[in-house]
């Protein structure tokens, strides 16, 4: 049962990720691509705990963590650069 | 004392003026003056086995492969010249003493100078003619160091630059010599080419060689017409004069041919090369010597009209020759130095040394007056003095030559040189010490301390007994030297006698001599004609050529090198396309082995961002933030990708580069305009897209082809593999070969990246320093700011964020040797922890909380890194063996040490440095008056509102 919640989870997110492309390539201005990168980062921090799910192995955990506690500080310096122009004053 | 020891002995104490001149300036010259004695000590220990003619070894194979040796021999000649430099220099580093003046950095000096003497004295023991070539270098870039001591002097850098050009371009030639040498015989070790005079005569290599040898020789020992370096050279502090231009360095030249001279004299080329060069030298430098002024350029003059003088004996080739020059260079160090100290002392105590402002000396510096004559007149050659007798010995080996059947030219030129030489004695003595007092002095001169005036004394003492009794003093080392120089024959027959009866050479000498007093009686009428005659300058000779060669580099590296990356990239890309249709349409390819395995759906999405992100870059690449934000999609998928791919490692050093790379580069962009220009024709934008299509789908291709194949040989993954827990203890393959497999990478590694954050660090400070700085401080922004600076939720979140970031950092770290991790992606997350400090709180406000330095954060990586590595050496293996056990303490469970981890340490902190250090460069071109401020943050309610309890208080 499990492994079809996954999937569905898989094709969820799969699609997300296409949606944030779309929106990154086409939307106006930086400050929706900014957010839809970011989207983005937080759909492949699903997409690698699922894979680990699925796999049955914890490896792919720290990663995702480290993703996500990074994936924040790319997004705070995008948006201190657009708001300040300067990101460290 | 080892031989090893008595070379290395001046580099290692070149460490101790540089520390001691804190110490004082006495502390500074007894540390340089005790190393040289101890290393003079080591050498005259082996007195008696040199006196018997045996020749002391000491091997020690450094880079067999090369067949580069740190092998030393000392044989007589090696211990003269090693005696000549230590002794002279034990005297210079007295006389330097009370000659450099209180401003001049004494400890500066006595370390180049020791620094100078390791490398003198490396040449004379080596044994190795590739050790030989080490150390040649290091005198050229020693002496570099010391003809430029005077910084703040035009004339010191120019000279020295000079100086460097000159000899250095010699010692290129030199090595492509010595390479073709040891080719010849199949060894580099001298004492085995010194064997095979036979060999090397015969091969059709032997001239090449020869020239390329006598290119390093003649122009170490300024020979013409190379001579013109050594004048210039006189711009350095006279010590330095005296100790490079009459012991030492120009004689190194000489050393190389004595050293030479048994398997390349004895032929045609050699004479005609050699002692034409010397002969031709030797006049000239006399005849220029005679109308120099400047008294230090007349001494330099001399200097090269002497070693023009040994140069010719050395090429007569015959072996009476041989001893003649070994005794003139022993008879020339002793006069010459004496006679440059002298010259530095009326320079020191006249504060001139214009021959013109000087004269009538005699009275008010009797002991200076005393020293130099004496000086002088053995260098004129005046009996009973040391120069006399080797002069002699020279004019009687010139009746004995004949250059191309003449049996006048080289007797004829050589008493003319002799001549010459004497006159610019007689002038040197006439023009300071003799004629009338004057009045015009610029200072009062009267005789120097002791201190100063003890070092000449003591070689005038020796230049009056060597002429007195040379049979006895000198002449058993002679004997001993010159069997060295011809190569274990037997020694002819010789007399070091100062009367033979009545010679040609005697004759020659009383002309000579008479001769000098009238050219010195006619010195005005001389000058005049002299003045008169056109002449070439070498020094505008030498700067026209460099010039002319600067101008022809930088015309070939503007050409090739126009700064404009597309057409660097393309030039690169169409050469590797050329070359892979070329390896494509020639070479053969196996047949595939694998089948592809089927598509997953998420991987194609993951492709599918890849390319769009990738399409979309080209698209929008002019507006510069937008492709950072579409390169993030890129770093993101591709990080994700290593993680699928089983490689998490990568996948977490992937994602933390990225996010540094990206405040780095909106760092850098904050200065830069948001649009890139445009700026090649559509035609030419055409042309390149086609060109990087062809490119990526053959690299495409390529990467196609191999994933279809097995590897064709056995690939090392297996022994990494195989080795990884055995070997370096852990289970993590990817830290293994990073902290051990390949750790020397590693280690050099952290050293580039620490150069490179200094180098960003140091670029920053020189661009602040200018007129930069205040374009930055009118700089406009590029839109309209809002108006938090550091907003509140920033800098509470980046805070909550710190210790978590710092525990995982940590925990990375530490679990690194066998779960994906390790001290490098450790290094990176710490790094970005603080960042987010820097960006919530501003600088100031960061740096003011900051306890250490990040150079010291680099340093310390590094240090310990090698340390690390160094520690095998105790145990007797490899560099950077690392070692690993197990320990169990009661309360935790067992766990496991390894070096390798204090390895990691230094590559942790390595990387942490570097990266903080290159951020915060870059973050202080955007400094502003004004922004530093008290507080984390712009707005906090706590301030608006004090705290109940403060209220309370100021009721009362």
């Amino acid at each position: 049962m499990i492994e079809y919640a996954i999937y569905f989870a898989f094709a969820c997110f799969g699609a997300a990720i296409m949606m944030c492309l779309w929106r990154i390539i086409t939307a106006d201005g930086v400050g929706t691509r900014v957010l839809a990168l970011d989207t983005m980062v937080i759909n492949t921090i699903a997409l690698m705990i699922l894979y680990g799910l699925s796999k049955g192995t914890e490896i792919f955990f720290e990663a995702a963590m480290i993703i996500a506690m990074l994936g924040f500080v790319s997004t705070v310096a995008y948006a201190r650069f657009m708001l300040r122009g300067n990101i460290i004053e | 004392m080892s031989l090893f020891l008595i070379a290395a002995l001046p580099f290692l104490g070149a460490v101790f003026p540089a520390l001691l001149i804190r110490a004082g300036r006495n502390a500074a010259a007894s540390a340089a003056g005790l190393t040289t004695f101890l290393a003079l000590m080591g050498l005259l220990i082996h007195i008696p086995s040199v006196m018997r003619g045996d020749v002391v070894t000491a091997r020690f194979d450094w880079i067999p492969r090369l067949g580069l040796n740190a092998n030393f021999m000392l044989d007589g000649l090696g211990f003269l010249f090693a005696l000549l430099i230590l002794v002279i220099g034990l005297l210079i580093i007295l006389y330097a003493r009370f000659y450099l003046s209180r401003e001049d950095p004494m400890g500066q000096f006595y370390t180049y100078l020791l620094l100078f003497q390791g490398a003198m004295v490396g040449i004379v023991l080596s044994d190795n003619i590739l050790l030989l070539i080490v150390f040649w270098e290091l005198t050229s870039l020693s002496s570099f160091l010391l003809i430029g001591y005077w910084k703040h002097l035009p004339d010191g850098r120019q000279g020295a630059r000079m100086a460097l050009a000159v000899t250095g371009s010699g010692g290129l030639a030199m090595i492509a010599g010595m390479l073709i040498l040891g080719n010849i015989v199949g060894s580099y070790d001298l004492s085995v080419i010194l064997q095979n005079k036979a060999l090397i005569q015969a091969s059709p290599y032997y001239l090449p060689a020869l020239i390329l040898i006598l290119l390093g020789a003649f122009t170490k020992s300024a020979q013409f017409p190379f001579h013109f370096w050594l004048p210039h050279a006189m711009a350095a502090p006279t010590p330095v004069s005296a100790y490079l231009h009459s012991a030492t360095m120009v004689k190194a030249g000489l050393f190389l041919m004595a050293r030479m001279w048994p398997v390349l004299a004895g032929t045609d080329a050699w004479f005609y090369i050699v002692a034409t060069t010397g002969l031709i030298t030797m006049l000239l430098g006399a005849v220029i010597a005679l109308f120099k002024d400047d008294l230090k350029a007349l001494l330099a003059f001399s200097t090269v009209s002497h070693l023009g003088l040994i140069t010719m004996l050395l090429g007569f080739g015959t072996k009476i020759a041989a001893v003649a020059a070994i005794f003139h260079i022993i008879n020339h160090a002793t006069f010459k130095a004496a006679l440059f100290m002298t010259a530095g002392i009326v320079d020191h105590e006249t504060g001139t040394r214009n021959l013109k402002r000087l004269g009538g000396l005699r009275h008010l510096m009797p002991i200076t007056f005393t020293i130099g004559t004496i000086a002088a007149l053995s260098m004129a050659g005046l009996p009973p003095l040391n120069g006399f007798l080797s002069k002699e010995m020279m004019l009687e080996e010139t009746v004995h030559t004949t250059w191309l059947h003449s049996h006048y030219l080289v007797p004829g030129l050589a008493l003319l040189a002799a001549l010459f030489s004497a006159a610019y004695s007689f002038r040197f003595v006439s023009h300071v010490f003799l004629g009338a007092q004057r009045e015009d002095y610029p200072t009062h001169p009267h005789d120097p301390p002791v201190g100063l005036w003890l070092a000449p004394a003591l070689l005038v003492v020796l230049v009056v007994l060597i002429g007195l009794n040379s049979a006895a003093l000198v002449g058993p080392l002679i004997a001993v030297v010159t069997s060295a120089v011809i190569g274990g024959e037997k020694l002819p027959y010789y007399s070091l006698k100062l009367w033979h009866g009545f010679t040609p050479a005697l004759y020659m000498s009383v002309v000579a001599t008479l001769g000098g007093l009238f050219l010195l009686a006619l010195h005005k009428r001389g000058e005049q004609v002299w003045n008169a005659l056109p002449r070439p300058e070498a020094k505008v000779i030498f700067e026209a050529i460099i010039d002319a060669l600067t101008r022809l580099s930088r015309w070939i590296t503007d050409e090739m090198h126009n700064g404009v990356l597309s057409r660097y990239a393309i030039i690169f890309v169409a050469f590797t396309v050329g070359l892979g249709y070329y390896a494509y349409s020639t070479g053969t390819i196996g047949v595939e082995t694998r089948v592809p395995l089927p598509a997953q759906i998420i991987p194609i999405i993951g492709w599918i961002c890849l390319v769009g992100a990738t399409l979309g870059i080209m698209w929008f690449h002019r507006n510069r933030l937008l492709s950072l934000v579409l390169i993030g999609v890129v770093g993101l998928i591709v990080s994700v990708a290593f993680n699928y791919l089983s490689a998490p490692d990568l996948a977490l050093t992937q994602i933390s580069v990225e996010v540094v790379t990206m405040i780095l580069l909106l760092l850098s962009l904050n200065f830069l305009p948001t649009e890139t220009p445009w700026d090649s024709s559509a035609a030419r934008r055409w042309r390149d897209a086609a060109i990087s299509v062809i490119a990526g789908l053959g690299t495409g291709a390529l990467v196609y082809a191999m994933m279809m194949r097995d590897f064709a040989f056995p690939t090392i993954s297996e022994f990494h593999l195989a080795n990884s827990y055995k070997g370096g203890g852990g289970t993590n393959v990817v830290n293994v070969i990073l902290v051990d497999f390949r750790g020397f990478d590693t280690f050099g590694e952290i050293i580039v990246l620490g150069i490179a954050a200094l180098i960003i660090f140091a670029l920053t400070e020189s661009v602040l320093s200018t007129n930069v700085r205040s374009y930055l401080l009118n700089r406009k922004p590029h839109w309209p700011q809002s108006g938090d600076s550091h907003p509140l939720m920033m800098v509470v979140a980046t805070r909550v964020m710190m210790p978590i970031a710092l525990m995982v950092g940590a925990y990375i770290f530490f679990r690194g040797h066998n779960q994906p991790g390790g001290g490098f992606i450790a290094g990176l997350i710490v790094a970005i922890a603080y960042l987010m400090q820097y960006m919530a709180s501003g600088y100031t406000w960061a740096i003011e909380r900051q306890r250490f330095y990040y150079h010291g954060t680099i340093g310390w990586g590094v240090l310990i890194a090698a340390a690390t590595g160094l520690g095998a050496w105790f145990n007797e293996r490899p560099f950077l063996t690392s070692d690993f056990g197990y320990l169990h303490w009661p309360p935790l469970e067992e766990f496991e040490w390894a070096t390798a981890m204090l390895f990691d340490t230094g590559v942790f902190l390595a990387v942490l440095g570097a990266v903080m250090l290159a951020l915060d460069s870059l973050s202080r071109f955007a400094w502003q008056p004004g922004m530093a401020q008290e507080f984390p943050m712009d707005i906090n309610p706590l301030r608006d509102s004090p705290p109940e309890q403060e209220q309370e208080k100021e009721q009362a």
